[in-house]
């Protein structure tokens, strides 16, 4: 299957200062067609078009919006995460600098879906160079009519990568610092400020205009059985051609990889950042889906010139600065891997050094309380499964210079 | 209940608001606007100190006129990221996490940025500087210099 751009379609073609340039394609005729249909109805179709979230959870999109919209309550609200922190990924500032207004259409076709009268869109502090921008093209909306009661937004991050995660999310918008929450209760029924919310993805929210203008049943052809319509990759690393690539979701690593990117001498592929998969060229030909492997979509290439433990060790090192701190699983877990990482890293690891990073990264992933904490031990178990002779070579290493 | 919702929802959101415009204005989050912050919001200086230290973007030390952020995390390490901060160290005469007797620079390292498409890359106050070489670092450090 070829790139194709859906998601993508007005990038690079719309001007994203003028939103002439968006009505001269099909620019907010999705959100008076929604408008007209009851939010049940656009509800319905969203879930029949089989959306799932494209943060990284793949949650399906039209539950959550069921669930929002069902939860009593006058007041509701809206937010995009346009936090984006993981680890090579960067398609959500492509799409924000590109076409910020079929978000915008998006997320009042969202507003009204649920109720609400007031949307954010939660910005990452790296991204502040985009907030004119963004702010010029919800002007132009408003200024236009588009919007009707609605308001929209932007809050700028200051920086904190667990504040992609929802719940921290939330914290960070209502002043605090952005700690995970305890749930349930979730969002849809108890989200910002207490009041039933729904969270979506920049790139979740693109497909929305294009599901109500062309219906479900046009959109679930793209795709595999769980994984409907495409998904927008952030490839990155050793790769001749770094970019955006926006592929149908089933579409196997290699077209991606060595087609688009144009890698050569792959070792391996971190998929979904620092807590996403390490796997090896070996695995090439998986396809890209909810079912296998997908993430957020970042994918970082490194060749056969990289050492496995160096990168895993850097990931860590990533991860235990970001642990928002909360829970002690993930505040002292990644500190004690990091530790241990640190010991190959030097070339003093010992034998039970590996049981213990496996044991650790068990009790991780079963104890701590969000995402971060327990998908941190993921690169360390991925690299002993498929590269488990480059941890036994730093304690060969050790032993064949120490005198015991 | 409504009521103290909306109460609450005013005094947290304009916390954070709050620390995000003096580290603008002061190039840092000082002591004494954190005690004046808690005691106008009507809450603890510890509560306020809590996010004041929480955000990477926000400082309590104070940080130069111009903060230069250079990303470290691996797509940007694989692109050879040492070398750029490298020739930052040498122009600038200081280590990261140090501000130039002057003033004028702070130098920081920072995780990902989002433009591992344009690796090595840094923001300096903000904007984006990609496909960086340590031959452009002495003219993008010009530009800001002037002022």
């Amino acid at each position: 299957m070829p790139e194709k751009r859906f998601v993508l379609k007005n990038c690079g073609v719309i001007d994203p200062r003028r939103i002439d340039t968006y009505l001269e394609q099909d620019g907010f005729r999705a959100l008076p067609k929604a408008r007209q249909m009851t939010p049940e109805a656009v509800i319905a179709e969203i879930k029949a078009s089989g959306l799932r979230g494209r943060g990284g959870a793949g949650f399906p999109c039209g539950l959550k919006w069921e669930l929002a919209c069902k939860s009593p309550g006058d007041e509701k609200f809206v937010i995009c995460n346009a936090d984006e922190g993981e680890v090579g990924t960067f398609k959500d500032r492509y799409i924000l600098e590109n076409d910020p207004f079929t978000l915008i259409e998006a997320i009042a076709i969202a507003a009204h879906a649920v109720g609400a009268r007031t949307a954010y869109i939660y910005l990452r502090a790296e991204y502040s160079y985009l907030l004119d921008l963004l702010l010029n093209a919800i002007y132009q909306a408003e200024k236009a009519g588009f919007l009707g009661d609605l308001t929209i937004r932007v809050v700028p991050g200051a920086g904190a990568y667990v504040c992609g995660e929802e719940s921290a999310l939330m914290d960070s918008i209502e002043g605090k610092r952005g700690e995970v929450r305890y749930r349930p209760p979730f969002p849809p029924t108890q989200g910002l400020w207490h009041k039933p919310t729904i969270i979506n993805n920049v790139e979740t929210l693109m497909n929305i205009p294009q599901i109500i203008l062309n219906g479900a049943s046009w959109f679930n052809q793209m795709g595999t059985e769980r994984s409907k319509g495409t998904k927008v990759f952030s490839v990155s690393g050793d790769v001749a051609k770094p970019g955006v690539y926006e592929l149908v979701l089933g579409s196997p690593l290699r077209e991606l990889v060595e087609g688009l990117a144009q890698a050569t001498r792959v070792k391996m592929m971190q998929i979904g950042g620092a807590t996403g998969r390490i796997v090896p060229n070996t695995m090439i030909d998986t396809p890209l889906s909810y079912e296998t492997i997908l993430g957020a979509g970042a994918i970082t290439i490194f060749d056969e010139s990289r050492d496995v433990i160096d990168v895993v060790y850097r990931t860590m090192q990533f991860l235990a600065e970001e642990s928002c701190g909360k829970c002690s699983p993930c505040r002292e877990g990644t500190e004690a891997l990091l530790a241990l990482l640190e010991r190959f890293h030097n070339g003093e690891g010992e034998t039970r050094d590996i049981s213990v990073l496996e044991d650790l990264s068990n009790a991780m992933m079963l104890s701590a309380l969000c995402g971060l904490g327990q998908a941190a031990p993921v690169p360390v178990m991925d690299t002993l499964r498929y590269f488990r002779s480059d941890y036994e070579s730093r304690i060969k290493q050790k032993q064949g210079g120490m005198v015991r | 209940m409504g009521k103290s919702d909306a109460t609450l929802q005013g005094k947290h959101e304009s916390l954070l608001t709050m620390l995000q415009q003096a580290q603008r204005q002061f190039g840092c989050v000082p002591e004494d606007v954190m005690k004046k912050v808690a005691e106008s919001l009507n809450i603890s200086v510890g509560e306020v100190y809590g996010v004041a230290t929480f955000y990477s973007f926000l400082s309590t030390r104070p940080l130069g006129r111009n903060v230069i952020r250079v990303c470290q995390s691996l797509p940007c390490y694989l692109k050879h990221n040492q070398t750029i901060i490298d020739r930052l160290v040498a122009e600038l005469g200081i280590k990261p996490g140090e501000t130039t007797p002057d003033g004028k620079f702070s130098l920081e390292l920072t995780n990902c940025i989002g433009a591992c498409d344009k690796a090595p890359a840094m923001l300096v106050n903000g904007d984006l500087h990609g496909d960086l070489t340590p031959a452009k670092i002495a003219r993008i450090l010009k530009s800001y210099k002037i002022g």
